[in-house]
């Protein structure tokens, strides 16, 4: 038996005993709903007219908190890389961000533009940026020196060089900074709406927990760790064949 | 001096910005300080500082001590570690914040909860390193053990802490700074007292100097005790490297 299979196993072990101990009494129903419940009460979230504009307020901040931060973390790490006394500077404070809890800022944030997409979409920007611009970083360090010294014996342009050979040998990196980048920005945005915000699939958790309504509230936990949890499953299918192709 | 300059640069950015937003938008650097030495000054600071640090304390005890235990069993046998390590690491990639509700239902409201949640957020990254570190222990380490016929004690006494001591270290590094946060999320959305609950108050409030100075306060913990780990880390790892085998 592949470890693959047994992982479905376990996990599918797991829900059956969370099912019976549901069904038998053990687990309080008002606390934890049976799975099976869980998955009846996801169909019926969905069915709900404004769940579409939920799903999408969700989906668009992500996308334009995750896009930010490629971007951004992208372009400061090659300029972080052409320059050593930056770089110097820099790295310590790169190597300290994450132990800093950021998400203590999303309130700042909330001050400065209101409660609203810009103050999520900063917070969530926050998180992510930093590991593009590490993943950038390690990426252009890891170019063969031997490829940048071919590009120069072949006197290709800045352009050229950027294209046929720096590109295509951070590739792999850089999809891992962004696969970071994405799965940062879906806690930023979630984790801010559920603090605070009017809308999003995180704002309906949080306002289904404050009326006790525990139906909608796990029919939406369900919906949000199934579909993240399969764009994340997804992006390490893609990230691991990519660094294999390039035999990393 | 690189990081020097780096610094200035920030700090001119910020005061650059409060210039352009108003002082009344962005606190300035100065106003930041100036309130986080008069909240020093009060008892209230210091009960939300314990609230926040106890909590912490026992989410990150927990997080190392279930993190380590969990990751010995995952080591001790190839099948088991390799099941369970892409569970773990797709637990890990979630948004654990929409089961923070769960948590409190579980929980109830109080330190309990907090407590969860913070282990919630350290246990996987706590046990995975672990996990890696037994398992790069070199076979010739544990032919040798197998020969001098040591009993498990002393294995674990003479082979494996010495060996995954510089991991363990560094899965503390890994396990203070998102016990912290775990906790902190925790406070922001359901408490009545603690640091992540002082800065949702001062937002409800529109106090800009208060949350920036609550901010400021826990980032420089943070990045202190980030730092002083990072030595020690250094410290062992140049130590174990001396070894000769």
């Amino acid at each position: 038996m592949s470890p693959r299979l047994a992982a479905l196993g376990v996990v599918a072990g797991a829900v059956g005993t969370l099912e019976a101990a549901c069904r038998g009494g053990l687990i309080d129903p008002q606390a934890v709903l049976a799975p099976s419940v869980m998955v009846a009460a996801m169909v019926e979230v969905l069915q709900q007219p404004d769940i579409l504009h939920a799903v999408a307020s969700t989906g668009l901040d992500v996308l334009a908190a995750a896009l930010l931060a490629i971007s951004g973390g992208f372009v400061a790490g090659i300029v972080i890389h052409a320059s050593r006394f930056l770089r110097f500077g820099v790295e310590p404070l790169l190597a300290s961000y994450y132990a800093v809890p950021t998400f203590i800022f999303y309130p700042v944030f909330v001050v400065v533009f209101g409660v609203g997409k810009l103050a999520i979409i900063a917070i969530a920007f926050c998180l992510g940026v930093v590991a593009m611009i590490t993943a950038t970083l390690s990426g252009l360090d890891a170019v063969p020196a031997v490829l940048l010294r071919t590009a120069r014996v072949m006197r290709l342009s800045w352009l050229q060089r950027t294209v046929m050979v720096m590109l295509p040998a951070t590739l792999p990196y850089l999809f891992t900074g962004a696969r970071l980048a994405i799965t940062y920005a879906f806690i930023g945005v979630i984790a801010s709406e559920f603090i605070l915000s009017g809308e999003g699939l995180g704002y309906d958790i949080a306002y289904a927990y404050n009326n006790f309504d525990n139906r909608p509230m796990f029919g939406l936990m369900l919906l949000v760790l199934l579909s993240v949890g399969g764009i994340n499953a997804a992006l390490d299918t893609l990230d691991r064949h990519l660094r294999r192709k390039t035999g990393q | 001096m690189a990081l020097a300059c780096v610094l200035l640069v920030l700090l001119a950015l910020w005061i650059g910005l409060s210039a352009i937003a108003g002082a009344g938008v962005v606190a300035d650097p100065l106003t930041t300080l100036r309130r986080l030495i008069a909240m020093l000054a009060t008892p209230r600071f210091w009960k939300d500082c314990q609230t926040t640090f106890t909590a912490f304390t026992w989410s990150l005890l927990l997080s190392m001590l279930l993190g380590a235990a969990i990751g010995v069993a995952l080591a001790l046998d190839r099948f088991i570690g390799e099941t369970f390590e892409p569970i773990l690491v797709s637990f890990y990639a979630l948004p654990k914040v929409t089961l923070y509700p769960v948590v409190l239902l579980l929980c109830g409201l109080g330190p309990a909860s907090k407590v969860t949640f913070g282990v919630m957020h350290a246990l996987v990254p706590v046990a995975l390193l672990t996990r890696t570190a037994i398992t790069q222990i070199r076979p010739v380490l544990w032919r040798s053990v197998k020969v001098m016929h040591l009993s498990r004690a002393q294995i674990l006494r003479h082979l494996v802490l010495p060996a995954i001591a510089v991991d363990l270290v560094a899965a503390l590094r890994i396990g203070v700074s998102l016990s912290l946060l775990g906790v902190l999320i925790g406070e922001m959305f359901a408490a009545s007292s603690g640091l992540g609950f002082a800065a949702m108050t001062a937002m409800g409030l529109g106090d800009l100097p208060t949350i920036l100075a609550i901010g400021v306060f826990l980032s420089v913990i943070a990045v202190a005790a980030n730092a002083t780990l990072l030595v020690l880390e250094g410290r062992l790892r140049r130590r174990q490297q001396a070894v000769p085998f």
